[in-house]
């Protein structure tokens, strides 16, 4: 009795340590300081899982610029719609880039039809060209979020079809005594917290009210409820994940509400939600049929879900283009080498579905 | 000073650290000693600076007071006055003052022929102070990771530290410090509400004792600790409750920099139910 209980308290402490060794990180860590000195307001990294994240996060190189002179290709090619405006060098070298970005395996079959490139009949050239024009709404109209540092396809896809940072609206089970209410269940979007699960459908795609901080010290004044600051705080932790920050990158907790003791990201940040919710609601959600018409993605694949498990389109958040970096490739210039995304002609705003 | 009747026997020599017979005596009712000589000398000199701080800063509003630590860019360093060195030697002053104070109270409890409970519970808050101001700042590489002093800005500090790691509450250290911090107010409560309840008894029926004492926690949950045992308990708890504070803040930054609900990762991961 007495040696099998020293044995099982062995076994307990030697299974403590193993936890406690292996789930933690170690010093030097790395922060930097946000705001005033004292204040507690500071990024804070572990440098060698940042160093991993940033050898991850490297643009592929640019290719060498293309000639501008010469007739466009809206005179050489047929139903060029949106990338008329390119000169032929250059409109070899977007197709080439974007094949690099979105389908390296697939090759320009991803898209065409290889008897007759002008043909829409693969759905995914009709995806393309809305895409493209999102990327031009992102570039030209969205730079309160974006700067001049402007996005490509890459941001997202990294040569990917599908991106790989994208979400659906969760499906809840209606089986049970009590329906599921989307939370107090470890949620991947919110830290593994116990917080909402799906933060996204509210937020990034419908426009419900974020702020719920009250403006009074008295009760009563303030018509947001703690289950709606429990959702607001699953978006915030799904944001700071998605940049790798932390709270105090954009708000000094004092008092979340407050703009003036605001480091300045989180104008970015705000201006970052409504684009976002834009472009969900004016660019993926109307291409829904389509994918809905080819749930597998092409015949010729690759084959993987073109839709959540509720029949939506699977939809941008801060990760898709983020990945991680408090800014997609760690501030590098992405748009700069690629002139031939500033001239998509915005076009008429056609429901892909129409096509 | 008048001394007090049963004081006298407390009046014994000896049981010093330091200084032998040489700081051995009284003034009015307080033993002065060695320890008590630096603490003094700590204080002065810390509360001095503070005020030094204060004048600099424009302000003797006690809420307003601001000491903040060094920028991080000054690493261990020794920063200006103005800028974090103020801060660097107000920590000195505090923990010489701290430290004096507890082998002060190691000395009158060798004097007074004591266990040493009193300065080792009071090391413990010690401890967790230095922690915060030294060991913390240390593993992370800077001063300015220290908290800064003050009545509302070392607030703004624990709010923002805790938003460093998106929801403190899944700290697990912290979850521990939380619950020995109620624990201990839980048996304080009950031990003084059944302390005051047989010492007030009904008018016309005699004070209680222990026995009625015992009795009625074996009746409402089956045990009593009993009177001597409750203490034991209390001081257990008390200091649970900061060791394991100690322990939460240490571990945030230094030993973990992202949020605190995916460090349950292993949790979720244990491979009998994944």
């Amino acid at each position: 009795m007495r040696f099998s209980t020293q044995v099982l308290l062995g076994l307990a402490a030697l299974v403590c340590t193993v936890v406690i060794v292996l789930s933690f990180e170690r010093p030097p860590v790395r922060s930097t300081q946000i705001g005033f000195r004292g204040v507690g307001m500071q990024d804070l990294n572990n440098p060698r899982t940042l160093a991993v994240r940033v050898a991850a996060n490297r643009l592929p190189e640019v290719p060498e610029a293309a000639d501008t002179d010469g007739p466009k290709a809206s005179e050489l090619y047929e139903n060029v719609q949106v990338l008329g405006e390119l000169s032929a060098a250059q409109f070899g070298r977007i197709m080439q880039a974007m094949t690099e970005w979105i389908a390296p395996a697939q090759g320009c079959t991803y898209c065409h039809n290889p008897e007759n490139m002008a043909s829409d009949e693969v759905y995914t050239k009709v995806v393309s060209r809305r895409m493209l024009q999102m990327t031009r709404r992102i570039n030209t109209d969205w730079t309160a979020h974006v700067g001049q540092v402007g996005v490509t396809c890459y941001t997202c896809h990294r040569g990917q079809p599908v991106p790989s940072e994208v979400w659906a609206t969760a499906v809840l089970p209606h089986s049970g005594l009590q329906a599921q209410r989307g939370q107090n269940h470890p949620a991947p979007a919110a830290n593994d917290s116990s917080l909402p699960g799906d933060p996204f459908t509210p937020f990034l795609l419908q426009a419900n009210e974020i702020r719920v901080i009250s403006n009074s010290s008295l009760p009563g004044r303030n018509p947001a409820n703690t289950m709606q600051a429990e959702w607001t705080y699953s978006l915030m932790m799904t944001m700071s994940e998605g940049l790798g920050v932390n709270c105090t990158h954009c708000h000094n907790s004092r008092s979340f509400a407050n703009w003036e003791t605001s480091p300045p990201a989180r104008l970015t940040a705000w201006h970052g939600i409504r684009m976002v919710r834009d472009l969900n609601t004016a660019y993926i959600t109307p291409l829904q049929p389509l994918w809905a018409a080819n749930p597998r993605g092409p015949a010729d694949g690759p084959h993987g879900a073109r839709l959540g498990p509720g029949g939506d389109a699977l939809k941008i958040n801060c990760a898709t283009c983020h990945q991680g970096a408090n800014r997609p490739f760690y501030g590098a210039p992405m748009l700069e080498g690629y002139p031939e995304l500033r001239l998509i002609s915005a076009g008429p705003a056609r429901a892909a579905s129409a096509e | 000073m008048a001394m007090l009747t049963f004081e006298r026997k407390y009046r014994v020599r000896g049981g010093t650290l330091v200084g032998g017979d040489l700081f051995d005596f009284w003034i009015g009712p307080f033993w002065i000693g060695f320890f008590g000589i630096t603490t003094a000398f700590f204080t002065f000199i810390g509360v001095g600076l503070i005020l030094m701080g204060a004048s600099i800063q424009g302000t003797f509003n006690p809420w307003l007071i601001n000491i903040p630590p060094p920028d991080l860019a000054y690493g261990l360093r020794l920063a200006p006055m103005r800028e974090g060195g103020l801060w660097q030697a107000i920590t000195v002053c505090a923990i010489g003052a701290f430290v004096s104070w507890a082998l002060r109270q190691a000395e009158i409890s060798r004097k007074l022929g004591m266990g040493y409970h009193v300065p080792i519970a009071y090391g413990v808050a010690v401890f967790a102070y230095i922690t915060l101001v030294v060991f913390r700042p240390i593993l992370m590489g800077a001063w300015g990771h220290g908290f800064p002093y003050g009545i509302w800005s070392h607030l703004d500090w624990v709010s923002n530290v805790g938003y460093q790691h998106l929801h403190f509450h899944y700290n697990p250290a912290h979850m521990l410090a939380v619950t020995f911090f109620f624990t201990t107010v839980l048996a304080l409560s009950m031990h003084g509400g059944l302390v005051l309840s047989a010492l007030n008894p009904p008018k016309g029926e005699p004070v209680k004792t222990a026995e009625h004492e015992n009795t009625y926690f074996r009746d409402l949950i089956g045990y009593s600790i009993g009177t001597l045992g409750i203490h034991r308990l209390g001081l257990f708890l008390a200091l649970s409750a900061g060791f394991w504070s100690a322990v939460c803040i240490i571990i945030s930054g230094p030993f973990w920099t992202r949020g605190w609900p995916e460090w349950w990762g292993w949790w979720l991961n244990m491979p009998i139910w994944k």
